[in-house]
């Protein structure tokens, strides 16, 4: 259960996928124009994370090993696979969402099937492979991965609402400012660097 | 017989058409800094030379590929299921790079890690086949593929390069190449030691963080926005 929670913190707030490893920058730059969008794709990310890495980890530790079902090395198939169940997986998210609450799917609109293609969710399956997690910790680093993508699309995009009609240098405008904040909101999650976030369960 | 020897020059032609779509993307229409693609995996490799310096010779051979074969396959693909097809061609290239840099570059490999693999989700191979493969001839295709992995290279060895020099104080460090112009160590060309006129430089350890990526690729923003005026009005 520590285990699960360190993951959690770590993935969530020390190593945030865009403010120290710079996944999923396309979506952020493009949609962090009002909060309300921001809002909606950070959850549809924090759902769709939090679904494809248990899965791929157990796609990857059941299927492609050499201990396997098939019993052959098929390593070689993971991006492959990994991108067909991040599709797939999208895909039947949209499906069921739509039944569900009709209300949230109109509200995310085009964003639920652009998650396919967003670097922080096939990002997350990699690192998942290649830090040797086991299924607890996977649980634990695509929903803590997710809400941590989630926290820094909504904080930008609410400091871009705020710096809209502010005097910007006319070259600076837009997307240079917008790298600038991000910078900043970088140095500023990195202050949580030193955490050890143990250290909160032991007492 | 001579109009199918000429279309057959034509199809590898390399006039002004093809030579603006080389160019092109370099400053006008560069993919990280105009249209926003790839900055996913573009920043992340940026604290050494020679990782970004493979990393855009892969997203070259992979996007100018993929550009070709799904060109060549474009009357073909339906269009509901394009985007899964886009995928798998540009996962296989991506798999085809990866085993070849895992078994002639091993450390550059472990360094590059997932990004490697992110190059399937990086936004150029697929904002490109959308934009202009699904539309085009394969070589003019080709072409464009090269134009815009090629403005990604730039933009890719210039953040490296400054971050490289201040943070670490080297350049190409760990390559074949690694330059070798002051005092014995060939890793270090300033703050060695032995080069008592430069000893004062301690490394920048902001440099070597991800952040720093960040404000430099904002300074280069300003700095070609205010020399192309034009482009001020872009997103």
């Amino acid at each position: 259960m520590l285990d699960f929670f360190n993951t959690f913190i770590k993935s969530a707030f020390i190593e945030n996928m865009i403010l120290s490893y710079f996944l999923g920058m396309c979506s952020y730059l493009a949609v962090s124009k009002s909060v309300k969008t921001a809002t909606g794709l950070g959850l549809a990310v924090i759902f769709v994370q939090g679904i494809t890495i248990p899965v791929n980890w157990l796609i990857s530790e059941y299927l492609l090993v050499e201990t396997g079902i098939f019993g052959i090395d098929l390593t070689f198939l993971r991006f492959i696979l990994f991108i067909a169940v991040i599709a797939s997986m999208v895909q039947l998210v949209e499906m069921v969402v739509e039944k569900v609450s009709p209300a949230l799917y109109n509200s995310l609109g085009i964003f639920l099937p652009l998650i396919t293609v967003n670097c922080a969710i096939l990002g997350g399956s990699l690192f998942m492979i290649s830090r040797e997690y086991n299924f607890p910790n996977a649980v634990a680093f695509g929903l803590g991965g997710g809400m941590g993508w989630a926290l820094a699309i909504i904080a930008i995009a609410a400091i871009r609402e705020k710096i809209r009609y502010s005097n910007i240098p006319a070259p600076l405008q837009g997307l240079g400012i917008a790298f600038i904040i991000t910078g900043l909101m970088g140095m500023a999650f990195m202050s949580l660097m030193g955490i050890d976030p143990a250290a909160f369960f032991k007492y | 017989m001579t109009e199918v020897k000429e279309r057959k020059l034509s199809f590898f032609a390399f006039g002004r058409k093809e030579r603006r779509l080389v160019t092109e993307p370099i400053n006008d229409t560069n993919p990280i800094t105009v249209q926003i693609l790839g900055v996913c995996s573009a920043l992340a490799v940026t604290s050494l030379m020679w990782p970004s310096i493979v990393m855009s010779i892969a997203v070259l051979f992979v996007v100018a590929f993929s550009s070709f074969f799904t060109s060549l396959l474009r009357n073909y693909i339906p269009s509901q299921v394009r985007m899964i097809v886009q995928l798998v061609i540009i996962a296989f290239l991506v798999t085809v790079v990866e085993l070849f840099l895992k078994a002639y570059s091993f450390p550059v490999w472990k360094q590059l890690s997932v990004f490697i693999g992110l190059i399937i989700t990086n936004c150029i191979p697929m904002g490109r086949l959308e934009a202009y493969a699904m539309a085009n001839s394969p070589w003019k295709s080709f072409l464009d593929g090269v134009g815009n992995s090629l403005g990604y290279g730039i933009i890719l060895i210039v953040i490296s390069f400054i971050r490289e020099l201040l943070g670490k104080g080297s350049l190409m460090a760990g390559s074949p190449l690694e330059v070798k112009l002051i005092g014995n160590s060939s890793a270090y060309l300033i703050n060695t030691s032995e080069v008592s006129w430069l000893n004062w430089y301690s490394n920048n350890n902001l440099m070597s963080l991800p952040v720093a990526a960040m404000f430099i690729l904002a300074i280069i923003i300003w700095i070609q926005r205010s020399s192309n005026r034009k482009l001020i009005n872009i997103s």
